[in-house]
């Protein structure tokens, strides 16, 4: 009984408009803080990328550093040089908003990287430990439970300390950054482990899996090729939560000075750095790059809560 | 039957607003229950029997909401009841049993703490009487030793055990109607029977009603007086058991017959309804049985709800079946 | 259950071998062991002597099992950075510690435990909203980024609070007090609040979410069907069945109290066995790190335990002998 002209409408306009109606886009239309910090992190995210552009100056070229600009207050000129800075100057001359932008960008950065690291260490261990079983999965579960006792950020910064000692001191400012990565991408495995194996042992009973036994697959193409899509579903959640609190790790690694350097600094490196001049009236040092890593953490975890409230079949 | 019915449900609608719109799992619902009586309410998952007997209890979950119609009590109106003043009609005057009970009876808490606390709430009692009671409650669903089983946690007993202390806690405190929700239906079959028969037996000595919604026919069979028979939240029949199971005058009630094995048919071949019961969103126009009938005609297709009282009042259909009439084998 | 019992300690001694094995390894690999030892002021005889003490030419095995003999005797070497023997150390500054972390530990439980009854029971009034916001603003937020807020308000605008240091303590033999000053009572309040916080919001929403799955349960509303009263189903049956999970939960995150422990002591300059972690690791003080893991491992290997034996005795189906289950 439909129209011909109304069967023959674009198939990726109907697409779209499934996708917008559907209970997933249209719960998140109905939540007004999904909708608010989904905007604010893609708007700090996208500062962060394209900090180069955007950026007054680059804040980490001692070229371009003058000492007689430092606690040069918000907005005011300063009263040797002149120059007006939006968000003031720290103690060496360097304009906040600048390193602001460069201080997210490797927050987001070791955060992305971190969560990836663990993803694909844990994924591929919790493969392995599902699919081929044995002592393979008695050793690597067992690993995990060590591992797990402990909080995450304790075993990261162990791994920091360690990868310190082994590092000739004048490579460790420039390997900080990496060491923080893996330090926290190796501290954050075991929940991708233990989700993989987990749905790797459910996937492994099914038929398609028999079947491509039968044919003669090789293991590792077994895995590869046909369990892995069936199991990342939960993953995906997983790192969107391990995100917020990598991203989060990273800012505490740096400010406890476990972390980023002050020469590479991160945010959490440029709250420590302004927590010094917090007494002596420079509030701005402090002020603005913990605004920042607020409005990140904040709007992170507000939309990381909602995606799993969204995602949960259970709160109907 | 002049004395009033424990249980009188009149025009019972029941909504849940949704996204899609509003359902109505319960709609335009009516039957009464006397005293000693057992009415049993079938139908398949979905058809809203236990929708309405939660709007009995005054159980509905959010958003499910009693939208209109009546519930009587012993005669007096309890659909508008809310808080307190329902609290307290429940376990005294009412009582329900559910399904499962396993997960019915607290896991940490003693049987017999649940039994006096329930006995303390509705009967004036001490706490050794109502002990005492409680003791008594156990013995008299079938549990022996019950004076030292009453110290033990729920998963100390076995699954028919288990049942029969739901059956003595919903019943210790005395009530006038008790709504069983297929309290069969997570047992072994060889238990069922013996649940069936104590639920009967208890309620015929008290003098208790019962509504006892299931899906499956044969306890109907066995322990019902009258039945009402439920399709897509309406009323498809309602009768003495004895009638309505050997001469269904609604299609769907004879349908379900014929596929219901059943001692008395002997070895005639079991037949299926074709298709399935709609969803409450996507209901067919005018009779919600008529794609799947066979004696379907225009009427059906067309004109809205046939409703008990607008049709022979035994059954909903604008051409209930004759005794000649059989749904085909 | 005796089995149980058993193998959960196993578990715990292998987890003890596992975290002593990578102390031995920082010991042993990571810069010099001989300087990790002795630090920085020592004799040529000095030398000697540890390297046969230590057996450096032994294989790998015996090293490590000496190692662990030291250790169990609570020698960990010398401090690089300070030239004091470690466990003195340690010892010295525990106490600040233990008592930062039993303070929060406390309110966390307290506080958590009834603002997540209140939430559960209060589902949607105004004032359940608001904590469940706030709460989220705890949880997302880094504990320093609290600690400074805190400090900011109360120290620097209010002028009411230090905002480092323990304030005076008294020295009662083996162990030093900051309960019986004003000054140490008053040094205790942010960091406690600091440390604290988070733990408080991770137990009340635990606390809220395993109470309204309770609350769902059939024999809650088999109680409802019976008519009990929604206090009784509330405190007595709700209750018991929410408290199970948490108590063991939180028990773990207890040990996550002493870990995060060393954010706060940063913050707040505070002398206890996390800072001073910290700073081992700026300095590279390899006997401090390994002292300091291995004093946690037992820790949280112990708590563990602990809280496992907990839910035994409280869960009665647990305690039922596994041979009896489905009768």
């Amino acid at each position: 009984m439909t129209d011909s002209a109304e069967t023959r409408a674009p198939a990726a306009t109907n697409r779209a408009r499934r996708i917008w109606d559907s209970d997933f886009v249209w719960s998140f239309r109905q939540t007004p803080v999904a909708i608010i910090s989904f905007f604010v992190v893609m708007v700090l995210v996208l500062a962060a990328v394209v900090a180069p552009l955007i950026a007054p100056h680059d804040p980490f070229n001692p070229a371009t550093l003058n000492l007689m600009n430092g606690f040069t207050p918000p907005g005011e000129p300063n009263a040797f040089t002149g120059d007006q800075f939006l968000l003031g100057t720290d103690d060496q001359g360097r304009d906040v908003f600048s390193t602001i932008l460069y201080g997210m960008r490797i927050s987001l950065f070791v955060g992305f990287a971190a969560v990836m690291l663990a993803m694909v260490i844990g994924v591929t261990l919790g493969l392995l430990a599902g699919y081929l079983g044995g002592w393979v999965e008695s050793i690597i579960m067992r690993v995990a439970d060590v591992q797990l006792t402990f909080p995450a950020i304790l075993v990261a910064m162990l791994i920091f300390g360690i990868a310190k000692g082994i590092t000739p001191p004048e490579y460790r400012d420039q390997m900080a950054i990496w060491v923080l990565i893996l330090a926290i991408g190796l501290s954050d495995w075991v929940q991708f482990a233990r989700v993989v194996r987990g749905a790797t042992l459910v996937e492994k009973g099914k038929e398609y899996v028999q079947a491509a036994r039968l044919i003669g697959r090789s293991p590792f193409a077994i895995m590869l090729r046909h369990i892995l899509p069936n199991v990342l579903n939960p993953v995906l959640v997983i790192a969107t939560i391990s995100l917020a609190l990598a991203i989060i790790a990273e800012a505490t690694l740096s400010f406890l000075g476990v972390g980023a350097p002050p020469t590479k600094p991160s945010l959490g490196t440029l709250i420590r750095i302004g927590q010094e001049f917090m007494f002596s009236g420079e509030w701005w040092i402090l002020f603005f790059p913990a605004l920042a890593l607020l409005s990140l953490a904040l709007s992170i975890n507000l939309l990381g809560d909602w995606l799993r409230d969204a995602l949960n079949p259970r709160l109907r | 039957m002049t004395q009033t019915p424990v249980l009188s449900v009149r025009n019972l609608v029941v909504e849940i607003p949704t996204r899609h719109g509003v359902l109505r799992p319960v709609d335009h619902v009516s039957y009464d229950i006397h005293a000693g009586e057992i009415l049993g309410v079938v139908g398949e998952s979905g058809a809203g029997k236990s929708m309405a007997g939660n709007a009995v209890i005054g159980l509905l979950d959010r958003p499910a909401r009693i939208a209109s119609g009546e519930i009587l009590l012993s005669g007096q109106p309890i659909h508008a009841l809310k808080g307190d003043t329902i609290r307290r009609l429940r376990g005294k005057k009412m009582g329900m049993i559910f399904q499962d009970p396993l997960t019915s009876l607290n896991p940490l808490l003693t049987v017999g703490d649940q039994l006096t606390e329930t006995i303390l709430e509705h009967l004036r009692v001490g706490q050794t009487e109502a002990r005492k009671r409680a003791i008594a409650a156990l013995e008299e669903v079938g549990i022996p030793a019950a004076a030292q089983r009453i110290s033990s946690y729920p998963h100390e007993f076995s699954g028919g055990m288990r049942q029969r202390v739901v059956i003595a806690l919903a019943l210790c405190a005395e009530p006038d109607l008790v709504i069983a929700d297929e309290p069969t239906t997570a047992l072994d079959v060889s238990v069922q029977a013996q649940i069936v028969a104590l639920l009967k037996r208890l309620c015929r000595d008290r003098g208790v009603a019962v509504m006892l919604v299931t899906h499956d026919m044969g306890v109907i069979a066995e322990a019902a007086d009258r039945v009402a028979v439920m399709y897509a939240g309406r009323l498809a029949e309602l009768g003495p058991v004895r009638e309505v199971l050997t001469n269904a005058r609604h299609p769907y009630t004879a349908g379900l017959m014929a596929s219901t094995p059943l001692a008395s048919q002997g070895r005639k071949r079991l037949r299926q309804i074709p298709g399935s019961m709609p969803r409450l969103g996507a209901l067919p126009s005018g009779c919600a049985f008529h794609p799947r009938c066979e004696f379907a005609q225009e009427q059906c297709r067309n004109e809205p709800g046939p409703t008990l009282d607008r049709c022979d009042g035994r059954a909903a259909c604008w051409f209930p079946l004759t005794t000649d009439q059989k749904v085909s084998a | 259950m005796l089995a149980y019992i058993i193998r959960r300690v196993a578990q715990s001694i292998l987890v003890l071998f596992v975290v002593g094995l990578v102390a031995f390894s920082m010991f042993r690999f990571v810069g010099d062991p001989i300087d990790n030892m002795l630090g920085q002021e020592r004799t040529q005889a000095d030398i000697e002597r540890l390297r046969e003490q230590l057996g450096l030419d032994q294989p790998f095995v015996v090293q490590y099992w000496r190692f662990l003999e030291q250790a169990v005797q609570g020698n960990f070497g010398l401090s690089y950075r300070q030239g004091r023997p470690v466990a003195d150390i340690l010892i010295e500054r525990l106490p600040a510690t233990l008592e930062l972390a039993f303070i929060s530990g406390l309110m966390a439980l307290i506080g958590g435990i009834a603002l997540g009854i209140f939430t559960a029971i209060r589902r949607r009034g105004l004032s359940a909203n608001i904590i469940m916001t706030g709460s989220l603003i705890g949880v997302s937020l880094p504990t320093f980024l609290i600690g400074i807020l805190l400090i900011y308000l109360f120290s620097v605008e209010l002028g009411w609070l230090p905002s480092f240091g323990r304030g005076e303590v008294t020295d009662l033999g083996w162990w030093t007090t900051g309960f019986l000053t004003e000054s140490g009572l008053k040094a205790l309040i942010l960091p406690a609040i600091t440390l604290g916080l988070y733990q408080m919001t991770l137990i009340m929403r635990l606390v809220r979410t395993e109470m309204l799955e309770v609350l769902r349960m059939d024999y809650i509303r088999f109680a409802r069907a019976r008519g009990i009263r929604e206090r009784a189903i509330n405190f007595r049956h709700a209750l018991k069945n929410t408290l199970v999970p948490v108590i063991t939960i939180t028990g773990l995150q207890l040990g996550s109290i002493i870990a995060f422990a060393i954010i706060t002591e940063t913050v707040f300059q505070w002398p206890g066995v996390g800072l001073l972690f910290i700073n081992a690791i700026q300095f590279v003080d390899i006997p401090v790190m390994a002292a300091y893991l291995m004093l946690i491992s037992v820790m949280f290997v112990g708590i563990n335990l602990i809280v496992d034996m907990l839910y035994f005795a409280i869960d009665p189906r647990l305690r039922a002998d596994r041979t009896q289950g489905g009768n």
